[in-house]
């Protein structure tokens, strides 16, 4: 039976070597191996400097992946099991945080410079906010596409403090007739023909009080691979905003067109953002908010649970800012629902705990759970598809059996 | 002669990963600067037609565990792989010579 957790094939003596990052780790050690539950899903577990063992999707750029297990230890997804993805390989590896600025220019009335220190002093604002991949659980479209083949580890869901953008661009002066604000940070390809990973935001969404120039993590300086010193946070939106290692800000009074925008995370322009699949939509926009997701966390495909018991079964639901309005779990398949009840609120923009008991006769039973946002949007029962594999956002089922 | 240089590369890989993990690991607790050192990577292409046309063309940019990690299946054979290869020179800026995408696409084809 394959779990649909990435089912870790490793003895634990292997795994714990790993995470504590012994000075002479065997080469058995490395034999650690996650099998994503798709055709060619297997993966390295692999180890890096500030992470406990990942599951490796590429090396360079490096590209991580959280192990789904993480999530149900604990609602805020801890530094070194955050996902990590970049697009280009020249990653700022030697980075000195008092030297470090951001610069903010364009269509401001004063160019303006604020090293890490200045912007530390600022009034500081805090938010739980989950970050996730775009193309997360995009291993399981089906027809498969092209690109990052990820299970569903390409979230998390932390603490993040920093400063508003609106704060940091009310010093610069936007001027009259700005339309949006470009982000770029200090990773950059390996040759000057690639796009460099630029984003861009509406002015008045740059300016909403929320987006945020983030310092810290979980009370924690920002790991590298998740954008030290300084990474832009911009709440409920796929991570592709989330510009890591930001040092460059630039008001511009046009609709940015460079490649990341223009032509890659672009989602189809309809109501439900998705095509026939095999077919091509008809006009596009950029990615934006998070859909809607609910998963179980507690019990993985394939488990074996008691039959007639009470089971607890628990899990985590998000949206893209409205908050989590109810979550319904089902275990016949999707036949009857019943409402699960909610965990500590942490935010609108936080994962959302939620927990339901239960009592399974004996056979097998498809658990299904759906999530409903305070904005009345939910989970459709069947995947969605588009072309890039992006938003996936189907209602999850977790097979098992009671004996 | 294939065999033993991955074998060699192999190798060299993984004594290249330990010395990754050996390297400064930074500090949370104050503004010292940070060196990261990546773990050196481990995947290598496998045996195939054309093999150093692809290892000196798709590796300058990218690790092999991209190529590795599609999908597999016979809707990804020589279309995919061609228009994976077209995008990396049209989109990317890949400088493959015009000689060689279709050594490449033939490997990717035949390998994966």
């Amino acid at each position: 039976m394959i779990d649909r957790r990435s089912l870790i094939k490793h003895s634990g003596a292997a795994i714990a070597a790993l995470s504590a990052g012994l000075t002479s780790p065997s080469l058995r050690a490395f034999a650690a191996t996650a099998a994503l539950p798709f055709e060619n899903g297997e993966r390295p577990l692999v180890k890096y400097p500030q992470k406990r063992p990942m599951i490796g999707l590429t090396s360079r750029p490096p590209q991580l992946e959280t192990p789904f297990s993480v999530f149900n230890a604990n609602v805020i997804t801890p530094n070194d099991a955050f996902f990590v993805r970049y697009h280009l390989a020249d990653l700022p590896l030697n980075i000195d945080p008092d030297a470090f600025s951001v610069e903010i220019k364009g269509k401001v009335d004063k160019d303006t410079k604020l090293s890490l220190a200045e912007i530390k002093k600022m009034p500081a604002v805090d938010i739980v906010a989950v970050n996730q991949c775009s193309g997360n659980s995009r291993g399981f479209f089906n027809p498969r596409v092209a690109g990052g083949q990820l299970g569903n580890g390409a979230m998390g869901n932390a603490r993040w403090r920093g400063v508003p953008l609106k704060t940091v661009l009310d010093k610069a002066g936007v001027q009259p007739g700005a339309r949006q604000v470009s982000f770029n940070g200090m990773d950059g390809p390996v040759t000057d023909k690639t796009p460099d990973f630029v984003k861009a935001l509406d002015i008045d969404h740059a300016r909403d009080g929320e987006v945020m120039l983030a310092y810290s993590m979980n009370g924690a300086d920002l790991p590298v691979l998740n954008g030290f010193p300084l990474r832009l946070v911009v709440p409920g939106y796929y991570g592709t905003y989330w510009v890591k290692h930001l040092n460059e800000i630039t008001v511009i009074d046009n609709v940015f067109d460079g490649f990341w925008m223009k032509t890659a995370y672009r989602i189809p322009d309809n109501d439900c953002n998705c095509v026939d699949p095999g077919t091509a939509p008809k006009a596009t926009i950029p990615i934006n908010r998070f859909k809607v997701r609910s998963f179980i966390t507690s019990v993985a495909d394939g488990a074996k649970l008691k039959a007639g018991a009470q089971i607890t079964l628990t899990g985590i639901a998000f949206d893209g800012g409205k908050g989590i309005k109810d979550v319904a779990v089902s275990t016949d398949g999707g036949k009857t629902w019943a409402q699960a009840s909610l965990g500590k609120d942490l935010g609108k923009y936080s994962f959302r705990e939620w927990q339901m008991l239960v009592r399974l006769t004996a056979g097998a039973h498809e658990l299904k759970v759906r999530a409903t946002s305070n904005g009345g949007e939910t989970q459709p029962m069947e995947p969605l598809w588009n072309g890039a594999g992006y938003l996936r956002n189907v209602v999850e089922t977790v097979r098992v059996t009671a004996a | 002669m294939k065999l033993s240089t991955l074998a060699a590369l192999t190798l060299t890989s993984l004594a290249g990963l330990i010395i990754g993990i050996c390297g400064s690991v930074p500090s949370e607790a104050d503004a010292k600067p940070v060196s990261y050192k990546l773990p050196n990577e481990t995947a290598t292409f496998k045996p195939g037609p054309n093999l150093e046309v692809v290892q000196n063309n798709c590796t300058a940019c990218h690790s092999v565990d991209y190529v590795q990690t599609q999908p597999r299946g016979p809707k990804f054979k020589e279309d995919f792989w061609r228009a994976e290869v077209t995008k990396m020179i049209k989109v990317y800026g890949a400088p493959i010579d015009e000689a060689d995408v279709g050594k490449i696409v033939d490997y990717l084809t035949q390998t994966y």
